[in-house]
C-alpha cells in the first residue's frame, strides 16, 4: 500500500488539470496565501493549490474516505463539517475560506457564511442556482422539484436542504453587510458565462454561482 | 542476594546503551534530581550529513526499543512495529535514521525499578522515583542531544507512544518537524486509570510481589502480573474482534466440563497472553509505567485549555484514531485535533475504520498504512528530504 500511495501522489502531481469550476476558484487565489477548503472531497482543489500556488492549505471533509485520500496525498485534512467544526479556528486564521458546492447542504447557511468570514479574510462560495431557467421550467411545467445532471438526487434523499437562487444569495449578503468582491455564474459544465453585470440574467441563465465575499 | 546474582548472570541485551545525566541530572516532575541514568536504544538506517532525517519512534506501555529487529532478544519474534518500520517500508530505514529508546522506568535496559541502585548496590524496587510521560520525553531529549540532532524529522508513536509524541510537541515544538500521535489522547481517561488500577492491584495482591522487593527475595509476582496483562489485553481488543476470533468455542474439548478449567478458547488465549507477558516484563516497571500514563494530562497546566499547549507550534500533525478503539476513542483524538486547529497548527485528523480495537495500530491495517505513508512522504517533501 506504500506503493499505491506514492503512485497516486505521483499521478496527481503529473496531471495538473482540475474540474473547470474548481479552476475558476483556483484562479481567484493569490499564491502563497493561507487557504481553508471546507468540503474538500478528495483534495482535488486543495492539492492543486498546494502544488501550483504554493498555498498553506488545510482541508475539512465530512467523509472519512475523502479525508483518508487527502492525507494519503500528504494534504493536511481533518474530518468535520461546516456546521459544527468551524468554531475552533481562530479569527483571521486564513486568507481564504472556500466553501464549494456545500452551502446548500449545511444546516444553518447564514451562520456558516459568517463563520467563513470570521476565520477567513475572504470567503469563496459556490452553489447550485435554483433560479436557473430549467429549474423554473421543472416547477412550472412538470410541477416537479428540479433535477439535472448536477443535482441528480431525489428530494427525499438529497443532502441539499437549503437551496437558493443567485438573487436570494445577493439579498442575504446585503442583509449580512457582506461585500461581494466578485461574482460569476457557470453553465452546466462549470464554465464561466459572460453575461455582464445583470444579476437577473445571471439568475436566469446560470447553473451554478460563484462568489468571492469580504466583510 | 540470589536474584542480584541472577541479574548479573543475565546476558546483556543487544543494542546501544547510553549513560546520561552525568554532568547535569534529569529533573523529574516529582522534583527528584535523577542521574546518572541509562537509556537503552536501537537505531536503524543512517543519519544523513545535515542530521535532518531522524525519526524517533516512541513505544507503548509494554513495548520496547526493538521496534524493527528481525528477532527480539527475549521473545524471539520480530520487532513490534516491523509492519511499519524497515527497509522500503512506510518508515523507510533506507531513507530515515530511526531511533527508539526504552522509556525510563522500563525493563529492557533503561534505568528502571529492576536495575541496580548504585547507592545501595541492590535493585531499586519501589525506591525508584515515580516518573511521568514528560520525564520519559526529557530523558529522550538528552539522548537526542547526545546524538547531535537538533530537530527530529518526525516523532511517531501509538498509545503511550502517542502521549510522548504530544508531550514532545508541547515542550519541544522547535525540535519536531512532523508528529504522528496515533490511537492516543492528551490525557488518560477515568476508565483507563480504573483499568490500570485493577492491574496494579492484581500485581500488589500477589504475595510474591513482597511489597515490591521480590527481586531481593528471589521471587516473581507472575500470577499478579499475568492477571494485570489479561485485563489490559481485553481493553486493547474490541468486542466484535474478540467474538469473531473466539466466539464461544471450546478449548480442545467437545463439551463444557463443569469446572473452572479453561473450557473456552478465549480463556486459554488470555492465560497464554498473561503467561508470555511475565517472561518479558518486570512487575514493578508495569506499576511505574501505568502510573506515568495515569498522571498524563497535557491540558492541566493550562486550566484545561489544551490549545494553549500548542500555541505557536509549527509542527505538522497527523492525528490517527481507530473506530473500534474504546481505550483511546476518536472523540479524544478530535479534541486534540480541534485544539491544534485553535492554535493554528497544521493538522490532519483521520479515523480509520477497523474492528480490531486499540491494537489496530500494531496490525495490518491498509488504510492506516496508506495515511501514515502519505503523511510522511508529504512531510519529507516539506523538509526537503527527497
Amino acid at each position: 500500500m506504500n506503493e499505491t500511495a506514492s503512485n497516486s501522489a505521483a499521478n496527481l502531481a503529473h496531471s495538473d488539470r482540475i474540474r473547470v469550476d474548481l479552476q475558476l476558484i483556483a484562479d481567484m487565489i493569490e499564491p502563497g496565501t493561507r487557504v481553508l477548503d471546507i468540503g474538500c472531497g478528495d483534495g482535488e482543489l486543495l492539492g492543486y493549490l498546494t502544488r501550483t500556488k504554493k498555498v498553506d492549505g488545510r482541508g475539512l471533509e465530512l467523509s472519512n474516505e475523502g479525508v483518508r485520500n487527502c492525507v494519503a496525498q500528504g494534504l493536511p485534512v481533518m474530518q468535520g463539517d461546516a456546521d459544527r467544526d468551524l468554531a475552533d479556528y481562530p479569527d483571521g486564521a486564513f486568507d481564504y475560506a472556500i466553501l464549494s458546492q456545500t452551502l446548500q447542504a449545511t444546516q444553518r447557511p447564514k451562520e456558516v457564511l459568517s463563520e467563513l468570514l470570521r476565520i477567513g479574510n475572504k470567503a469563496i462560495v459556490s452553489f447550485p442556482n435554483f433560479g436557473h431557467w430549467r429549474a423554473r421550467l421543472d416547477l412550472m411545467f412538470k410541477g416537479r422539484m428540479p433535477q439535472n445532471p448536477n443535482l441528480p438526487i431525489m428530494w427525499y434523499e438529497t443532502p441539499n436542504i437549503h437551496f437558493c437562487t443567485v438573487l436570494d444569495f445577493v439579498e442575504l449578503c446585503k442583509e449580512m453587510n457582506l461585500t461581494i468582491e466578485r461574482s460569476m455564474v457557470l453553465n452546466e459544465a462549470g464554465s464561466k458565462l459572460s453575461l455582464g453585470s445583470q444579476t437577473r440574467f445571471s439568475n436566469f441563465l446560470g447553473n451554478q454561482a460563484l462568489f468571492m465575499l469580504s466583510k | 542476594m540470589s536474584t542480584a546474582t541472577n541479574t548479573e548472570k543475565r546476558p546483556p541485551l543487544p543494542g546501544h546503551h547510553m549513560v546520561l545525566g552525568e554532568t547535569e541530572k534529569l529533573r523529574l516532575d516529582s522534583g527528584v534530581e535523577f542521574g546518572p541514568f541509562t537509556l537503552a536504544y536501537q537505531t536503524y538506517g543512517e543519519l544523513n550529513a545535515d542530521k535532518s532525517n531522524a525519526i524517533l519512534v516512541c513505544h507503548a506501555l509494554t513495548g520496547d526499543q526493538y521496534v524493527a529487529d528481525e528477532v527480539h532478544p527475549i521473545t524471539g519474534k520480530e520487532g513490534w512495529w516491523s509492519e511499519i518500520v524497515g527497509p522500503g517500508k512506510i518508515i523507510d530505514t533506507d531513507k530515515y535514521f530511526v531511533i527508539c529508546s526504552n522509556v525510563i522506568g522500563g525493563c529492557l535496559g533503561s534505568s528502571g525499578p529492576k536495575e541496580i541502585n548504585p547507592e545501595t548496590g541492590k535493585p531499586w524496587g519501589l525506591d525508584f522515583p515515580v516518573i511521568t510521560i514528560a520525564d520519559m520525553v526529557r530523558a529522550q531529549t538528552m539522548l537526542i542531544d547526545a546524538l547531535g540532532i537538533d530537530m527530529l524529522f518526525a516523532v511517531i508513536g501509538g498509545s503511550m507512544g502517542g502521549m510522548q509524541v504530544l508531550e514532545w510537541c508541547k515542550s519541544y515544538p522547535e525540535r519536531v518537524y512532523a508528529a504522528a500521535p496515533i490511537a492516543t489522547s492528551f490525557r488518560h481517561s477515568a476508565q483507563n486509570i480504573a483499568f490500570h488500577e485493577v492491574g496494579r492491584q492484581a500485581v500488589m495482591a500477589d504475595p510474591d510481589w513482597c511489597g515490591g522487593n521480590y527481586l531481593l527475595e528471589g521471587k516473581k509476582p507472575s500470577r499478579g502480573l499475568a492477571v494485570a496483562r489479561m485485563t489490559a489485553h481485553i481493553t486493547y481488543l474490541s468486542q466484535p474482534a474478540l467474538h469473531r476470533k473466539f466466539g464461544r468455542k471450546l478449548q480442545n474439548r467437545g463439551a463444557i466440563t463443569y469446572s473452572f478449567d479453561q473450557d473456552f478458547q478465549v480463556e486459554s488465549y488470555l492465560r497464554h497472553q498473561g503467561k508470555s507477558f511475565v517472561d518479558r516484563f518486570d512487575a514493578n516497571s508495569y506499576l511505574y509505567i501505568t502510573r506515568a500514563m495515569d498522571y498524563f494530562d497535557l491540558s492541566l497546566e493550562y486550566d484545561g485549555r489544551l490549545a494553549e499547549a500548542f500555541q505557536g507550534c509549527k509542527t505538522r500533525f497527523c492525528v490517527v484514531s481507530f473506530s473500534s478503539d474504546w481505550c483511546f476513542t476518536t472523540a479524544e483524538s478530535r479534541i486534540v485535533a480541534h485544539a491544534l486547529n485553535a492554535a493554528s497548527c497544521n493538522v490532519s485528523c483521520v479515523e480509520i475504520e477497523s474492528d480490531k480495537g486499540h491494537d489496530a495500530f500494531l496490525l495490518d491495517e491498509p488504510d492506516f498504512h496508506m495515511v501514515l505513508s502519505g503523511f510522511i512522504e508529504g512531510a519529507a517533501e516539506g523538509r526537503g528530504l527527497r
